[in-house]
């Protein structure tokens, strides 16, 4: 195993990335709701740079009573990133797509005294 | 745990990709990918890709022939603000290509380019080296609507002005980018007219219909068109696009829809005219490319006019054989956007259109639904000679091409 130092935990705040090479692979680093998550760079449709994509709230569009629309809206629960070479979307918390059936290939943390490690 | 290597991260220098990153940052996974599948030793040509022409309008409009639809255009673009670039229509779907931002290099390309060189030649260069292709053949963007145009004489106007400014400006920089060259259809003579002025200039290998039109390109009009094509042996390119406000799409609300039906029916449309007036029976050397519809739309015409054409031939006179057969035969086909969810359905549609020989790589690059050439590479059932086909020798037959690879990666 391998281990690489990235940053200290409070250079990645909520809501943002860390995304870096670790030899030769390459490794995003994300913080949602206080926990970090690391996912490796390579989208699972054409290995696309998913993590150095946008990150969007999942959009959803709300039923009333009698099942009609009215607007889409964002839902901040689920922060999804796009990949920027096709637009596939994953959750960031479970790195799943929307159909679910695809998914991101985790990578392993560490984080001692105050600082990030990927573990490889 | 045992912890062998003790190193630290280093941080990619684009954290985020916007339209402001390099094409080669934004493809740098494509080139490690090349490289890794040993493409330097592969000719890849890429059939369908793009440049938005409307950056450089005005450039362009100075090239336009007629003196006062010219000054008009010149004036225009000097003086007029908050204005789409002159005699275009485009289509309001262009508004959504990117998925709301989500697709940068969909939105635009703003990178840094070099001084001195033209911005397309930079950035098709950029591309071609991170794909790994050897040949690049450059479509524009928003004329591919001007069929649509109510003044037919604009695409006659614009087309011709494309294309000198295109020879001008890009093909003669670098003999690794091609076309195919703007036809303006809607005006059969000055479709003949087009052909007589650019066949055979710098970088022209053939020449390209935009599909989205209301015109039957069977009528007797377009026969002079077709047999000039088949006499110098260049081949016509039937380019998707869509047309939101077409009545038969008019109900979609949702781009993806929209997006998914329009670039196959139009071709849909035409391919079906193409077949059943017999146009390969009276031009048997004339080479047709359905470019940008994908491919799933293919076995369903096939199947549909077959099972049709057995049963009404008397409508359908001219043909010797099944349309699937002329199909397979003399009509050639671009992969992007190659639909790949489903591989058994591809591999029964490879089998179909026999691919080895009538199929064409393109990217399709720099449109969201951008294809790459690792998919022909990595798709398992294929023969090695299959995808040296696709990927590179099949153009190279078509157009007359060296099948030399040229790039360096």
């Amino acid at each position: 195993m391998a281990e690489y130092l990235v940053c200290s935990e409070e250079e990645i705040a909520d809501g943002g990335r860390k995304v870096v090479a670790c030899g030769d692979k390459e490794i995003g680093i994300f913080r949602v709701k206080g926990v970090l998550h690391a996912w490796h760079n390579l989208c699972p449709h054409r290995q696309g740079p998913i993590c150095q994509g946008r990150i969007y709230p999942e959009v959803i569009e709300p039923l009333d009573d009698n099942c009609e629309v009215r607007t889409l809206q964002y839902n901040e629960e689920n922060m999804h990133v796009a990949c920027p070479w096709h637009g596939w979307e994953f959750n960031i918390e479970t790195g799943r797509n929307a159909a679910g059936r695809y998914r991101l290939h985790r990578a392993e943390l560490a984080v001692r005294e105050g600082q990030i490690y990927v573990v490889l | 745990m045992d912890i062998s290597n003790k190193d630290r991260a280093r941080e990619l220098p684009v954290q985020e990709i916007d339209v402001f990153t390099d094409t080669r940052d934004i493809l740098a996974h494509a080139e490690k990918a090349a490289k890794r599948r040993g493409f330097q030793d592969w000719l890849i040509c890429d059939v369908d890709a793009h440049h938005t022409e409307t950056i450089s309008w005005h450039e362009l409009v100075e090239y336009i022939e007629d003196p006062v639809i010219r000054h008009q255009a010149m004036l225009f673009h000097d003086e007029k603000m908050g204005t789409a670039s002159y005699g275009l229509n485009g289509d309001m779907g262009l508004k959504y290509q990117d998925v709301g931002g989500r697709i940068p290099h969909q939105a635009g390309i703003r990178e840094k380019v070099d001084d001195g060189i033209h911005r397309d030649v930079t950035l098709t260069r950029r591309a071609m080296s991170a794909l790994g292709v050897d040949y690049m053949v450059l479509f524009p963007t928003p004329m591919l609507t001007l069929g649509l145009h109510p003044q037919p004489e604009m695409e006659v106007y614009l087309g011709r002005a494309y294309n000198r400014w295109l020879i001008d400006k890009v093909l003669t920089k670098d003999d690794r980018i091609k076309t195919l060259a703007y036809l303006p259809f809607n005006v059969p003579k000055e479709a003949e007219r087009t052909i007589e002025e650019f066949a055979g200039q710098p970088g022209v290998i053939g020449f390209c219909v935009p599909s989205t039109r209301h015109k039957p390109i069977h009528h007797n009009d377009y026969m002079r068109v077709y047999s000039m094509l088949e006499e110098r042996d260049l081949p016509i390119a039937f380019h998707a696009a869509y047309h939101w406000q077409d009545q038969s799409l008019s109900t979609i609300n949702r781009f993806l829809g929209m997006h998914a039906l329009g670039f196959v029916w139009c071709n849909m449309v035409h391919l079906t005219n193409w077949i059943l007036n017999g146009i390969p029976e009276r031009f048997p050397k004339l080479k047709s490319i359905w470019v940008e519809s994908g491919l799933a739309w293919v076995p369903f015409l096939m199947q549909r006019l077959d099972d049709q054409y057995l049963m009404r031939p008397s409508e359908a006179p001219q043909l010797k054989k099944l349309p699937s057969e002329y199909m397979r035969e003399s009509c050639w086909y671009t992969t992007q956007p190659m639909e790949t969810v489903n591989m058994k359905a591809l591999e029964l549609t490879l089998e179909m259109i026999n691919a080895e020989s009538q199929l064409l790589f393109a990217s399709d690059w720099p449109h969201f639904d951008f294809d790459l050439p690792q998919e022909i590479y990595d798709l398992p059932f294929l023969s090695e000679q299959a995808k040296r086909n696709i990927l590179g020798l099949n153009a190279a037959k078509l157009f007359n091409l060296d099948p030399t690879p040229r790039k360096s990666l």
